[in-house]
């Protein structure tokens, strides 16, 4: 499993410096001058290489354009991003990085391992990139023997678990995930939770998880981002001092409760 | 039927296990359709008892008996009128439903097209069917021209509406996702939005299925002298109204068996469902 998920890919100058995602001055605006709204305002952050960095903020703060700005999703009024070292433009086409959805957005008229092997039918894809095989990555989610099924015959995690095999086919070096599990039950969220952990120490993937939930930042977090809104602007970037590997219990200790508090307490001021 | 089945099956279920289950599943089928069935028997039979109670002339409203011995004695003319407005409304169909899918397809690449296009399929879409066949008659000539172009317009409309809504369709993460992956706009033409426009495209020819008999029959009223259109104006004229009743019979059957075409295909296609995430 390790083999099939290691990095193949070249570090590019950008990653000398360690970061993964590099935000500089970063301001969002949308709509026309006179009716435009600021979405981010001079946010600056630096995401470092193979870390797991989740970010937190009040609705309206602007996590997810945050990460869809990474994604080049959404255009850059002001300011720079940079991934590896390049744009993120080059980034989506280098097939640099994943991005996971809310919903897991699967083709219903695709089974699983036709879902999982869209991002290598469609797109420029690199010559003599090396991608990783459908099959391993199905089983490494927990869905093995489920290849022929439709999505409508899945549950809701085991879509997301497919959508995350999905993202994972192209080996990204960065993982981009918006709310993932927001729409799952609280038993399958934490399994999901513990699963990713497992992935993220197995790949050395970074990923970038936005979330609403307090605990689920803290237990998957190395860092925690939070944002506050209005406009949207980096509050804190803590690093979360717990150590790895995480296990479920760990949400009833002291260490755990005590940064949960604390960023209860930021999210209050925000 | 149903009793007769089982005995005949079991015979057989040791032979031939797939045969088992179509005769299982037509079994299914004929009780499950039972209720309609005895139904419409149930209308026929008590439209015999009216005519015959009421003793209402048979140019008037033939019975079902009448309608019966008129498929009989008029056989030969139905089979060579069915076959003229079987043509006229499958290639009608066929004309009209590929029309309105490549012109979907044109609006949806083309937002312009789309405002100055769309306003002159409602315009053609409010002209009455029936006024426009002796227009298309002087146009085109009294073969068999106005007659496909008559069923396929009255095709067009609902598809190219369904078309363009089903191409649409397209969840915004799934284009998000497209996106990411550094598709092509024809990837994600062939690849997303027309697969999911296929639901909607089945809904609108179905509609068309049933519609493009209708549009052939009624174009085959302005001056024709072949097809199940004109052999009903002959009859009525004739006051040969065994005949006139046959030939609608026939019209409707068409009709039926055209829209379950559409459904078989439908069903061998479209083999997903949409799922929901919340």
């Amino acid at each position: 499993m390790l083999e099939t998920l290691s990095r193949s890919k070249q570090a590019s100058v950008g990653a000398a410096s360690g970061s993964a995602v590099s935000v500089t001055n970063l301001h969002i605006r949308f709509g026309a001058n006179d009716s435009s709204f600021t979405a981010l305002s001079d946010v600056s952050v630096e995401i470092p290489a193979g870390s797991l960095v989740t970010m937190l903020g009040p609705s309206g703060c602007g996590k997810s354009t945050l990460l869809r700005t990474v994604a080049d999703l959404v255009h850059i009024s002001d300011g720079s991003v940079s991934v590896h070292g390049q744009t993120p433009r080059k980034a989506r086409e280098g097939r640099d990085f994943a991005f996971v959805f809310q919903e897991a957005t699967l083709l219903p008229w695709r089974n699983v391992i036709d879902n999982v092997r869209l991002p290598l039918l469609v797109g420029k894809r690199e010559a003599g990139a090396t991608y990783a095989d459908p099959e391993e990555l199905i089983a490494l989610v927990g869905l093995k023997g489920r290849e022929k099924a439709m999505p409508h015959e899945l549950s809701g995690g085991q879509r997301q678990r497919v959508a995350i095999a999905r993202a994972l086919v192209t080996r990204p070096r960065i993982l981009l995930m918006d709310e993932p599990f927001g729409a799952l039950d609280e038993i399958t969220r934490d399994k999901l939770n513990e699963e990713l952990l497992r992935l993220w120490q197995e790949t050395g993937t970074t990923i970038l998880f936005v979330t609403h939930s307090i605990p689920e930042a803290v237990f998957l977090g190395q860092h925690v981002l939070m944002l506050a809104a209005h406009p949207g602007r980096v509050k804190e970037f803590m690093t979360v001092d717990l150590p790895y590997p995480r296990s479920l219990a760990m949400r009833d200790t002291v260490e755990f409760i005590r940064v949960t508090a604390h960023l209860r307490t930021l999210l209050g001021e925000c | 039927m149903a009793n007769v089945l089982p005995s005949q099956a079991e015979g057989r279920a040791l032979v031939d296990g797939n045969r088992f289950k179509m005769l299982d599943a037509a079994a299914g089928a004929a009780l499950r359709h039972l209720p309609a069935t005895l139904a419409i028997l149930g209308c026929i039979l008590l439209w015999q008892l009216v005519v015959w109670g009421f003793s209402v002339p048979t140019f008037m409203a033939p019975g079902p008996l009448d309608v019966i011995k008129a498929f009989g004695e008029n056989a030969g003319v139905l089979w060579a009128n069915f076959w003229p407005t079987l043509m006229e409304a499958v290639l009608g169909f066929v004309f009209g439903n590929v029309v309105a899918v490549l012109l979907a397809v044109w609006f949806v690449h083309s937002p312009l097209a789309e405002r100055a296009f769309y306003p002159i399929a409602v315009i053609i879409k409010s002209i009455p069917i029936i006024a426009l066949a002796p227009i298309l008659v002087l146009l085109v000539g009294n073969g068999i021209a106005p007659k496909i172009i008559i069923a396929g317009l009255i095709c067009f409309f609902p598809t190219l509406v369904n078309m363009v809504q089903g191409l649409k369709s397209v969840s915004p993460a799934m284009l998000d996702l497209m996106r990411i992956l550094s598709a092509s706009n024809s990837e994600i033409f062939w690849k997303v939005r027309l697969p999911s426009s296929l639901p909607f495209l089945f809904a609108a020819l179905k509609i068309a299925a049933t519609s493009s008999v209708m549009g052939a029959i009624v174009a085959e009223w302005i001056g024709s002298s072949y097809g199940l259109g004109a052999l009903i104006i002959e009859a009525t004229y004739n006051f040969r109204s065994p005949l006139l009743y046959a030939t609608v019979v026939i019209a409707a059957s068409l009709a039926v068996v055209l829209f379950f075409a559409v459904s078989f295909a439908e069903s061998k296609i479209v083999r997903w469902k949409p799922t929901t995430d919340h």
